[in-house]
Order: structure tokens, then sequence, then C-alpha cells
């Protein structure tokens, strides 16, 4: 950790988005995590694509629950909203968040510890209904906060620094993604930004439940040798299946692929998903398919990255509960208390 | 790309821009960060050891520094103007705060080694040679044609920018050294000079000639036309004390600012400054070419002197035929004549600066002494040596006018060859500088030196108020800087001698470096040709005079690339590397001036 302050002077010919918003006007405070944490590359991955997307600051909302994972959100976008919730329910106030105000980009920023130990079901719930966020999980496999111990998802029989053997199975939560129905599920590496950042663009402009496992060492609990969470384990078995751009629907489409190459995927917003295959055979529509071919990879000790499942039709929460178009805190009395006209014609159709 | 060879005493010298720039190689944020620190003595020991003139350079100096700050690149496109530090007037208040430094000064040689060396000229360039060479043993003589040593330091320069009382302490340090000062001696014969058996002769006569501008009216009108340097050192010995109240003074370097400024002192109530460039390509430091403006003193520009216009020996004014610039495809410039009638401008006084020579009429021609088709000496502009191998020259009267840190260097280089050349010894062979790398990390989150850096903008040097400074030619016209605003001042200094210095074997790519750096300055990227790497750089490295540094041996076979030009030395990248393959490490290089060490039978060292 760190107190003395980023300077604010910045590269003479830093560019400015459409906004005229250059990236620094992204950041946030001073990180206090360990120098080297992974963490802090995906809080400037999240800083470059939102700079990318020209979002307007004041239109996300970033929540987190406990951990080393959850404390960044402080890291950066300090023009945005934010709540650092409970252990493992940052899920259930963004989804209250959500359902209240319909306007906001939400994202979600939690770690293995506060999904796939105490916050499991949330996430579990979160995904299943569809809740429209970008939920990132900074995942190192590790307990950092009290010192080392494995997580639930540390890979079977991975060391811990001082030798212990992980005895119990590791939880993948990017399979559980694909099980409980999201619609968008990546995985990246925290050293791979130039994976990482389009794979966080694409998520943000996803109108639906969007997943990203990030893998993030943790450089002071597990980066030794025997991990499978250290820098130099991902950077080995790092099997990245595609690569992707992501066209927003201002931004001409100017590159050409051979055919066959490259898939589309056109959002419902008229944004393209632009996948580049690596692996050949891989199929990123396919939810079934994705889940075989990440699990048999996991099965040669390889971890599968890149965007792992899109569903082109995604939808939402909002149009499962068929809720208003207007946010609801946004809802005036008016159209709250219709009067005893509305409720008659209310209770009629109830007869 | 190649792997930057640190070890190389160049590659760190360059990064320390304002180091590098000056002739003397003065290492200035050391004694900026003395300044900062209250420890102004030893600001000015740091700055005497390096350019013997501290207090008259704090005031004077033409500072190639400033302009080479990189202070003024990082605060582009941000805060009003960028602007460098101002190095030049930190320096002044070294001088102008420092204790009694005497007892710190090297003492006069006790034992002299036998050598005679002659000095021609009594200015910055033999002065310095003199200072570097009689603590050694050396019995140095100066010649020089006016009462009191200082060359053009005490004729050219006003005192109004310079107090004697400066001068006079400074020259003094170099003089207390047992240098054999001969005043009110104008050497007339180089070859006689020689006959004395002298076994070095220092030619530091300077440029002492300047320009005359031979027109219709020259002749007639002669009595109110003067050559700027000799009406200056006229002035300066109190010869001339007042002026016409119309003047014109001709030229676009800074000897015509002095000129102008001394003009309005003297009675000169109207004026002003003509040259034939554009104002942007005149000669003159941009600073001098404001404190003249501030003095109300108009430049016009793009007019060409036409004749003098006089009246019975009287001038009454000057024709001017009006020009403008054109370029040809070679970017080359010419001043073509706009065709529009010539402009006259009444004056009663005209002050010629058009520019200085070299003269050298006591130096006869079958000596061995070889000069070039412009009337200079053939030198080696490394060792300043001539064909007549002890004869050695420096300032202005080896390579054309300069300015006085330029002499300073040559002084010091000079110093060297004859030190060398007295021993013996190869001139060619010059001494390696003296070099050193430090850590300057002192805990966790604790570094030796203040990384802090401060948003604010240059301040100004307080000025006397115009309506007194204009009344007293002797009245210096800049206060300096006080303790406290010199503090704030010091503050905008980036430390650029504290190096970002990069261990590959420990680096673990994690890219915490990359993500903490406020000036994108730092990628990890594959590797390729130079000119292509620096366009795919987090932030292009688009100015090719600072260096990229390159770390290989990386695990993933990536490079990393740093571009030096705005990185703000914040040490941040250290801070947040988890296994300190960046660190923090100050680089003092001090360049090795005449005595045992610039030599090769130099002796071991004894225990002290």
């Amino acid at each position: 950790m760190t107190y003395l302050a980023k300077p604010k002077l910045h590269h003479p010919d830093l560019p400015a988005n459409a906004l005229g918003f250059t990236r620094r006007d992204y950041e946030g405070t001073i990180s206090t995590l360990c120098a080297g944490c992974g963490h802090d590359s995906i809080s400037a991955a999240i800083i470059q694509a939102c700079w990318e997307l020209a979002i307007e600051p004041h239109k996300v909302a970033k929540l987190s629950g406990i951990g080393c994972s959850s404390k960044t959100p402080t890291y950066f976008l300090d023009k945005s909203h934010g709540f650092n919730s409970v252990h493992g329910r940052m899920p259930s106030v963004l989804t209250g968040a959500n359902l209240a105000n319909r306007d906001l980009i939400y994202l979600g920023v939690s770690g293995d510890g506060d999904s796939a130990s105490i916050g499991l079901g949330q996430f579990a719930h979160a995904m299943r209904r569809g809740v429209n966020m970008t939920y990132i999980v900074e995942n190192n496999g590790v307990y950092g906060l009290t010192k080392g111990q494995f997580s639930a998802t540390a890979d079977r029989g991975s060391k811990s620094k001082r030798g212990a053997v992980n005895t119990d199975e590791g939880i993948d939560l990017a399979i559980l993604a694909l099980q409980l129905g999201a619609t968008y599920v990546g995985r990246s590496f925290s050293g791979d930004k130039a994976q990482l950042v389009p794979l966080i663009k694409g998520a943000l402009t996803h109108p639906g439940a969007a997943f990203i496992d990030v893998v993030s060492p943790c450089v002071a609990f597990n980066n030794h040798e025997g991990s499978t969470r250290s820098y130099d384990y991902v950077r080995n078995h790092n099997e990245a299946v595609n690569r992707l751009d992501v066209i927003t629907v201002h931004r001409e489409i100017t590159t050409d692929y051979p055919p066959g190459s490259v898939q589309e995927v056109t959002q419902h917003d008229g944004s393209v998903l632009r996948l580049r295959k690596l692996a050949d055979d891989y199929d990123s529509s396919s939810r079934i398919s994705a889940m075989s071919y990440v699990q048999s990879r996991y099965a040669h000790g390889e971890i599968v990255t890149g965007l792992l499942y899109v569903e082109p039709d995604a939808t939402d929460l909002h149009a499962s509960l068929n809720t208003t178009e207007v946010p609801l805190n946004q809802l005036s009395e008016k159209e709250l208390c219709p009067g005893s006209a509305a409720l008659e014609k209310f209770n009629a159709s109830l007869r | 790309m190649k792997a930057t060879d640190i070890g190389s005493p160049d590659y760190f010298h360059k990064v320390v821009d304002c180091q590098w720039a000056c002739p003397a190689h003065t290492p200035v944020p050391e004694y900026i960060r003395l300044i900062a620190q209250g420890r102004y003595s030893d600001a000015y020991l740091v700055n005497w050891k390096s350019n013997v003139f501290p207090g008259i350079l704090g005031r004077t100096c033409d500072r190639p520094c400033e302009p080479a700050c990189r202070r003024g690149r990082v605060e582009e496109n941000q805060g009003e103007k960028p602007e460098p530090v101002a190095i030049c007037r930190l320096k002044r208040v070294a001088a102008d705060y420092k204790d009694d430094i005497r007892s710190r000064l090297p003492k006069p040689a006790t034992r002299k080694n036998g050598k005679r060396v002659a000095c021609v000229g009594g200015g910055p360039a033999s002065l310095t040679v003199a200072r570097d060479l009689a603590p050694l043993g050396y019995h140095v003589t100066i010649f020089d044609a006016d009462r009191r040593a200082g060359g053009m330091i005490r004729t050219q320069i006003p005192k109004f920018r310079l107090p004697e009382s400066v001068i006079d302490e400074e020259v003094g340090y170099v003089l207390d050294l047992d240098v054999d000062f001969r005043p009110n001696h104008r050497v007339q014969s180089l070859k006689e000079l020689l006959g004395h058996g002298y076994d070095a002769v220092f030619v530091g006569s300077g440029a002492p000639r300047g320009r005359d501008l031979d027109i219709p009216g020259r002749e007639e009108a002669a009595k109110h036309i003067h050559v700027g340097i000799e009406w200056l050192a006229s002035v300066s010995f109190g010869h001339i004390t007042k002026v016409g109240k119309r003047v014109i003074v001709l030229g676009g370097g800074n000897t015509a600012m002095d000129c102008c400024r001394s003009a309005r002192r003297m009675g000169g109530e109207d004026v002003k400054v003509i040259v034939r460039s554009g104002f942007e390509e005149m000669k003159a430091s941009p600073w001098e070419k404001e404190d003249a403006v501030h003095e109300g003193i108009p430049i016009l520009n793009y007019l060409v002197p036409k004749s003098f216009a006089h009246d019975n020996g009287r001038l009454t004014g000057m024709t001017f035929e009006r020009v403008k610039a054109v370029y040809d495809d070679k970017g080359r410039r010419s001043l073509v004549p706009t065709g529009e009638p010539e402009q006259h401008f009444e004056c009663d006084e005209v002050l010629v600066a058009v520019g200085q020579e070299n003269a050298f009429p006591w130096i006869e021609r079958d000596i061995g002494v070889e000069f070039d088709k412009w009337g200079m000496p053939v030198l080696d502009a490394k060792t300043l040596q001539s064909t007549l191998p002890r004869v050695f020259f420096g300032g202005d009267a080896a390579l054309g006018p300069k300015n006085i840190i330029w002499a300073v260097a040559h002084g010091h280089e000079a110093a060297i060859s004859i030190d060398r050349f007295c021993h013996g010894e190869n001139v060619a062979v010059r001494p390696p500088p003296m070099t050193n790398l430090v850590s300057q990390k002192m805990g966790i989150h604790e570094w030796i030196y203040d990384n802090q850096i401060v948003p604010d903008a240059r301040n100004r040097v307080p000025l006397k108020e115009l309506r007194i400074a204009l009344k007293d030619i002797r009245q210096e016209v800049e206060l300096g800087f006080d303790p406290e605003l010199a503090w704030k001042e010091a503050q905008r200094c980036l430390n650029c001698d504290v190096q970002t210095v990069f261990a590959p074997k420990l680096c673990i790519e994690c890219d915490a470096c990359v993500d903490i750096c406020p000036m994108d300055c730092i990628t990890f990227t594959a590797d390729g040709e130079e000119a292509e790497v620096r366009g795919r750089l987090n932030a292009p490295a688009r100015n090719a005079s600072q260096d990229l540094y390159v770390g290989a041996g990386l695990k993933t076979g990536r490079i990393m690339a740093k571009d030096e030009d705005v990185c703000l030395h914040c040490g941040m990248c250290a801070e947040r590397c988890p296994t300190g393959a960046w660190d923090m490490q100050k680089y003092f290089l001090e360049l090795t001036h005449a005595g045992p060490g610039c030599r090769d039978g130099a002796p071991a060292r004894k225990a002290a």
C-alpha cells in the first residue's frame, strides 16, 4: 500500500474521449492494496474501458461487498455512485438499486471469497434473475486479508505459500454463471489488459447479466511455486479462445478479417461484439459447448480465457417483471396514485 | 532494441536535461535541493566547484539549462503557460544567502610545482584556468588591459544587472589563490610572451571588437554614433554618464538589450531598438527582451538601416528599409525589401550593437599558431589546443562569441589540457567524469528526496519599482527571490537526477508501474525497431531527442520501454513495485577537473 498521492500532472498528449474527459478523469484515490496486486490492474482496465466507451461517470453505480477486491471501487470512477455493502451481499443491494433506477450502468465488483463463499447464494440468484449488470470477480484463490488461506475457488492440489495442499474442489464461477443463465460470460487475466479491457467494455454494453471472472494474482500470498493463480502459472496456462473488439453504435467498422475467422454479435443497443477466433473449434454462441470446452481444458490444466459465451438477444430482470420504462425512483405521486377510477378498473380486472 | 547500458556515464546524464545542457555540467537538481533545505553555502559550493561564478551567473547566465528543463515539457497542455524551473535565479539565491564560505575554498598552494602558465585576458575563461591550476601549484600569471580583472563581466554587463560587489567577490576568490594578476598590461605580442619561457599560454582574450555599420553618414555623424560594447565599457568605467534624449539601438542580441536599458537609465527618454530580423528570431534571450519591453523600450523589427541623417555633424535621425522574411524550399531565410517607402526615425544618438568579432593583431602569424579563413585560431574543439602545442584558447577567443558559462567550460577543459601537457601526457585523452548512483529508498514509503510534485507555475523574480530602477544605472533592478519564494520555486524541480533504475531480473510483469505512472511513460511490449516501438507505446514517444530506457530479459520475452521524455521522477513506479525491480537512485555526475585525477599516472590516493 502507499499513501503518497499520484501526481495530478498527466502526459501532455493524453487524449480526451467524446465527452472531453481524459483517462485520468476516471480514476479514483490512490490504491491502498499491496504493491503489485492484480486488482489494481483490473481497476486500471475498468478505467480504460469506461474512458473508451465515453461513459458519463455519474451514470455509473459501482457496488461491492467486503474484501480486497471490494475495496477497489474507491480506486476508480471517483465521480460515480458507490456502495460498499455487506460481505457477500453486493448482488442483492445492486438488484435493489437496479430496480429503483434502471437508467444507471451497474458495476458489481467482488472477490472469490465474497462471491464463492459467503455470497455464493447471492451470486447465483443475481445471475439466474438476469439483473442487468456487469459482475466482475477479482479471483486470486486466496484469502489475502486473513493472510493466505485457500479460498473456495482455489484449485484442488494447489499449494499455499506455506506448502499446504488444497484438498477441496475449487469452484469455477464462470461455469456456474453459464449454468445459472448469465447471458455474457467471460474470463480473463489481470496481466492481459489487451484482452480484459474489451471484455469489460462488452460487459458494460451488454443488456443483461454479464459475468467476468478475472484471475488476479495475490502478490503477497499466492504468487509462489505450486500456486495456480501466480503470474507465471497463469501466463503459462492461459488459453485464450478469442479476441474481442467492441464496436459501439457510433463507431464505424473499419477493420477486415478473413471470412470465417470472425464472429459478430449485434446487441440490442446496436453495438457490435466482434470476436476474432483464436481456437478454431470454439463457439461462443453455445452455452453447452462453452461449458464442456472450459471443463475439458481445465482437466488438462489450462485456463480458458476470452468471451466464453454471449447471448445476443439477452433480456433482463426488468423485462421479466414487465416494469415501466421510467425508473421507479422517478415516478411521481401522480403516476403512483392514479386515483380511485384507476383502482376501480384494476380491481375489476381481478374479478 | 538493445537494452539500455546504464553503465555508460552519458545515459543518466542525458536524463538530467539541465545538467546535460549546461556547458559546465553543473549538477543543478543537487544544488536546488540544497537551496530548498536552506543549505545555501553548500548549494553555493556545488556551483562554485562547477561554474566558478555562481553569483555572477545567477544574474547573467544565458541559461541553456532552462529551455532544456523537463518541467517546461511536462507542463505542456496543462496549466496556463509551461515554464521551466527558474534555475538561474535559484543559483543567485545560493549566492545571496550563503555564509562566509572563504574557509571552505581551496587554499593557495603551499608548494609550487615549478610550472608557469600565462593567461592573456582576465575574463571568465582565464579566471577559470587560474582557479583550476593555481591550487595545484602552478604559477599562473594573468595579463589584462584593464585595471581590474573580470573582462567582459566587468566591462560589458551593466551594473543594474550585476553589481560591482558581486564581481569583486567572485573574481577575488580566484585571485586569492595566489594568482599573479598583471593589470593595465595589454599583451602586444604572443611571440614575446612565449619568449618568457612559460610552460603553457592560455588565450582568453574574448571577442573585443564590436562590429561597426558602414553606411552613408557614419563618418559625418561619428560623434553621436557608438559601437555597443565600447560604449558599455565606457559607461561601466564612468567615462560616459549621459546620453541623448532620443536613442536608437541597432541590433537584436543581448548587447543591444544591455545598451537600450543602459540608455534608458542615462537620460534616454525615447529609446527604441531597431532590428533587421523578426522579433522572434532575435538573438537576445527571451527574458532579456521581456525586461527591455518592461522598461518601456519598443522593439521595431524588419527594418534594415540604410543611412544616418545629419546636419552639420549633428545626428538627426536614421533611415530604414522595410523588409520581410522569405523562406526558400530548404527553409533558409532571406530578408527581401517590401517595396514600401523608406522609414525615417529621428534621434540624437545611435548605439550599434550588431555583433562582435575576434581580433588577434597581437598574435604573429609566423610563430606556429594557425588561423582559418575567418581569422579564427585552428583548434582541437575538445582540447582547445592550437597548432602550437603549448598555446591553448578558450572562451570567446576560441570558437567565437558565446557567453560566460561557455567560457567557464572552456576554462576547465583548457586547464585539463594544460595540466596533462605540462606532465608530458597525451592531451587528446580526456578524463572520464566521476559518477555515483545511490538508492534513495529510506524505508517503506520513505524516500530521501522530496518526490511530491507541486502543480505551481513559475514564480516571478521581484523587481525594483521601475520609477526608482530607471533613475540610477547602478541600482540592481532585480531583487532576487527571498528564501520563501526560493523554496517555492525549488519545489518545482522534478529531481531528474533521481533516476528510475530498472532491474529486469526482479520484474514479475504485474503492470503495477504501468498502471500507476501518471505520465504513461512505461510500457511492456514486444521488441521491435526503435522508431516503430516509439509509435506503439502507451503514450507514443514523439520526442526523439529523449531516449527510451529499454530493459530486456523479462520472462515473457517482452521488453520494458520507458520514455524518459516527461517522466516526473515521482517514484510512483518504485513505490508500487512489489519486487523492487524499480528503484529510485540518485545519479551524481561531476566533471573531472585539472589535477591528479585527470592524469594517467595518478598515484593511488593516500589515506587521509
